[in-house]
């Protein structure tokens, strides 16, 4: 007893120093060394992965070890973002536009050997709609005939949705309009196929997280395999001998690595831990951009920045309002001096050049005019300006362009703005009810096509809430544009909606998102684009670049 | 002894009882569900999901069935990970942040005993005024200061240590543990100062002296052993507050411990997840606390006289 304390004392010394030595210094290869030498991509990939069924998840880091996983009848070119072949070799489209065959290769198999056929699609399609399964992503399948309401229950009978198996090579598809992007939207997870016989193993073909896709169980058809998934640590993928393009496949696998603190990702890679990051903390670009520019990747991104207007208000349902208040923000000087990431100030909703369409800038920062505006109005100098609240989701780079964007308010308008800034789910829930005056809000394309901007602002629109409602609007996204196969026709049409849109101003463009990302000069073939697209089975690495300093 | 565990025992099964229940209602009452989203899901979807996790029965109904599953270990599936029981997560988090934990409280129990002590033998003299400056910076720092400042210096410049992971790699948990264990180094540099110095004057360190003992018996043997119970009492305490305070540090390092999704799952509306870790969490401190309480009644003579006369 006496000596207990005293045995203890020794012992716990011991212990810890032990432990502390228990390998002593690292000094050993880092991940990128190894990972050169063995073929194996570090990738850091934002938050971990909720589930890795396609049919289930709704994230980008599922989408990036999905894409790796799987794959869909056709693929994207990273380059143009124009659909290549992937399951289907080939596919025809009819002349209306509505009805597509697919021919699928007769060398794709699942990573078990069984072939993939148009007997997969059809059935993973009719798992994707199930409503008890809660798929959130659902209605991108929506374009095909009668899908939308077979997923809402209105009919029972799945043979009326316009999935047809003419062969078990040959997928016939018939759409409800001619949906120019349709092609686009098959490289999105929801419409990738799933191996039946794995999911019926290990439950209903409706039931939310059942274990098939645990390593072991998980049956793909992708260039990779999964082999490991560590919760909260890392997805280890192999590459997947059975994949029929596996010939192409440069790298041996790859590790997905969740990191949700950017400030921590950016540590990992400086220390040779990751290939590739998913971000960038903001206050590092400038010192990237200015001393180490080979390692920093950025480029445009299909994605927004903007405020919503609560159009229901009564000072704020007055368009040259809300056009003055569009029309005294610098954003300009907002990216430049605020941001600094290296975005574009945006005249428009729909990021430029969203395969081939450009919208017509409707407004510019003009402090001049938007004081007449609003003179017009009734509130000269910003007199009796009634209470207005700008609405945000807990965040620092929120507050600080919220500030920015207050202070402009009350130098050109001499209208005080109160902020406001709430818990994530609080704020949706603010914004989804229409309690907000002016809200901060973020929209990424679904798939590169101006409609996946536009068609949220129809009137009573699911992801609308301003409030705004034009029947022309309506009319041009709603009736006109889907009938029209011609490319260039339709655009037309977009752009005068997209127009009309920014003439009324329920919304308010801030600038556009852009993908920015560390890269470590070792990783070869990737290819920017406005998707932030990865081609997996494109990527290589060069173990010559191993010892590169990136410090 | 025994009556004495037992009490403790039954008594915390109304406070547990009240940390669920209070959880419960105030994660229902907070505005957001778990399944909006910045796309607006479809409210078929929405209900299919509810249906699924019986979110569309009856609070009080919820609340039955929720104690049910709870008397039989259940603490039900979580809604941000839709394969994963809360069971599994916090299985599947657990050693890993008791293992943070222990290290942490290595390191403090190390470097705070050793520092209280050698200042409490020479009070007032640099020997006191160095470490307890020391321990005060310690107690001042925080740890999302801390452990990014000891990357920087011993993972990016120095290139020692590794600046993330657990166990991946050699030597990678040296610095969580040093920057989870700093703080309560600090403080109980400060407990166990203030325990000897109290304990160095009394009549029986003298009466050790006297019998011609070397001065490190006196204090190891003599002098700890009474010095070091205000230090146990604040260790039980202080190990179920470095299993529940590891968010940080796990997110600095990228460890993938409990704490880091304790945090995430109140962001996420995740409420079983909530729920589970919060009772988890109570139950731990009400053991921790029970426990420096039995070793304190071991170790202390007074205490265990109090105990044996009925008290």
């Amino acid at each position: 007893m006496r000596n207990k304390i005293f045995g203890l004392t020794v012992l716990t010394t011991t212990l810890l120093i032990t432990t502390l030595l228990m390998g002593g210094c690292s000094g050993g290869e880092n991940n990128v060394t190894t990972g050169n030498r063995d073929g194996i991509l570090h990738w850091g990939n934002g938050t971990d992965p909720q589930e890795l069924d396609p049919h289930i998840v709704t994230g980008i880091p599922e989408h990036h070890i999905l894409t790796a996983l799987l794959e869909g009848l056709v693929a994207k070119d990273p380059a143009t973002l124009e659909p290549v072949a992937a399951v289907a070799k080939e596919w025809s489209i009819s002349e209306d536009g509505k009805t597509y065959t697919f021919k699928l290769r007769h060398n794709a198999v699942w990573s078990n050997g069984d072939p993939v056929t148009a007997h997969d699609f059809a059935w993973s399609w009719w798992r994707a709609l199930q409503p008890a399964l809660g798929n959130q992503y659902a209605y991108m399948l929506f374009p095909i005939k009668n899908s939308e309401a077979y997923a809402k229950g209105e009919i029972d009978d799945f043979s009326q949705v316009g999935v047809k198996v003419l062969d078990d090579y040959t997928l016939e598809v018939e759409l409800n309009n001619a949906t120019p992007y349709f092609l686009q939207l098959l490289d999105h997870y929801s419409m990738f196929p799933v191996h039946r016989p794995t999911i019926e193993k290990f439950g209903k073909p409706d039931e939310r997280g059942s274990l098939w896709t645990r390593p072991g169980n998980f049956v793909g058809n992708g260039p990779f395999t999964l082999k490991e998934w560590k919760l909260f640590k890392r997805v280890e993928v192999v590459k997947n001998p059975q994949y029929w393009d596996a010939g192409k496949v440069k790298l041996n696998g790859i590790h997905f690595h969740p990191i949700e603190n950017v400030t921590t990702e950016e540590r990992m890679f400086r220390s040779g831990q990751l290939h590739h990051t998913g971000s960038i903390p903001i206050d590092k670009v400038a010192t990237y951009k200015k001393d180490k520019p080979h390692l920093l990747h950025t480029y445009p991104y299909l994605g927004n920045y903007f405020y919503r207007i609560n159009t229901k208000l009564p000072h704020l349902s007055d368009q040259r309002v809300r056009q003055a208040l569009a029309m005294s923000i610098d954003s300009k000087q907002l990216t430049e001096q605020v941001t600094k990431g290296g975005e574009v100030p945006a005249y428009t909703f729909t990021p430029p050049n969203t395969l081939g369409y450009n919208a017509k800038s409707a407004f510019e920062f003009n402090p001049e005019k938007a004081r007449k505006l609003l003179a017009e109005a009734g509130y000269p100098d910003g007199k009796d300006f009634p209470v207005t609240e700008l609405l945000y989701n807990t965040s620092e780079s929120h507050r600080k362009i919220a500030v920015a964007i207050q202070q402009m308010w009350n130098q050109y308008l001499g209208v005080n703005i109160i902020l406001n800034n709430q818990d994530w789910k609080v704020y949706l829930d603010s914004v989804g009810n229409g309690d907000y005056s002016i809200a901060r809000a973020g929209w990424i394309g679904d798939y590169v096509d101006p409609n996946t901007f536009l068609d949220m602002w129809v009137t009573e629109g699911g992801n609308n809430h301003t409030g705004w409602s034009n029947p022309r609007y309506d009319e041009l996204i709603l009736k006109l544009a889907p009938t029209i196969p011609d490319r260039a026709m339709r655009y037309k049409l977009m752009a005068e909606a997209e127009a009309i849109l920014l003439e009324d101003m329920p919304i308010i463009p801030i600038y556009i998102y852009n993908s920015k990302s560390l890269v470590h000069p070792s990783l070869k073939g990737l290819q920017p684009n406005i998707l932030d697209y990865v081609l997996y089975k494109n990527l290589s690495l060069d173990p010559s670049l191993s010892g590169v300093n990136i410090h | 002894m025994f009556r004495f565990i037992v009490s403790r025992l039954l008594q915390a099964i109304p406070v547990l009882l009240v940390v669920i229940t209070a959880t419960f209602f105030l994660v229902r009452a907070a505005p957001g569900g778990p399944f909006s989203a910045e796309k607006t899901v479809a409210p078929e979807v929405i209900k299919a999901l509810e249906a699924q996790y019986k979110l569309d029965q009856p609070v009080w109904q919820q609340y039955l069935s929720y104690l049910n599953d709870l008397a039989h270990g259940d603490f039900g599936p979580s809604f941000r990970y839709p394969g994963r029981s809360v069971d599994e997560l916090i299985a599947g988090g657990l050693p890993i942040t008791a293992e943070l934990a222990f290290y942490a409280m290595l390191v403090a129990i190390i470097i705070g005993v050793s520092a209280g002590v050698l200042a409490a033998l020479k009070p007032n003299t640099p020997q006191d005024y160095v470490p307890m400056s020391a321990a005060m910076i310690g107690i001042c720092m925080p740890s999302f200061l801390m452990g990014p400042l000891l990357v920087l210096i011993f993972g990016i410049w120095l290139e020692w240590l590794p600046v993330s992971g657990w166990g991946d790699l050699p030597g990678d948990k040296i610095l969580p543990a040093i920057t989870l264990g700093s703080g309560y180094a600090a403080f109980l540099a400060r407990l166990s100062r203030g325990g000897m110095l109290e304990v160095m004057s009394q009549d029986y360190i003298r009466t050790a002296r006297a019998k011609g003992l070397p001065e490190w018996v006196v204090v190891l043997k003599h002098g700890l052993r009474g010095g070091l119970i205000p230090v146990i009492a604040f260790l039980g305490p202080a190990f179920a507050g470095l299993l529940s305070g590891s968010f940080v540090v796990e997110t600095i390092f990228q460890i993938p411990g409990l704490g880091r999704f304790y945090v995430q799952a109140a962001f996420n509306r995740d409420y079983t997840m909530i729920l589970g870790t919060t009772v988890f969490f109570a139950t731990l401190v009400v053991l921790f606390n029970l426990l420096s309480d039995i070793i304190a009644v071991w170790i202390n003579p007074k205490l265990r006289h109090q105990l044996r006369e009925g008290k």
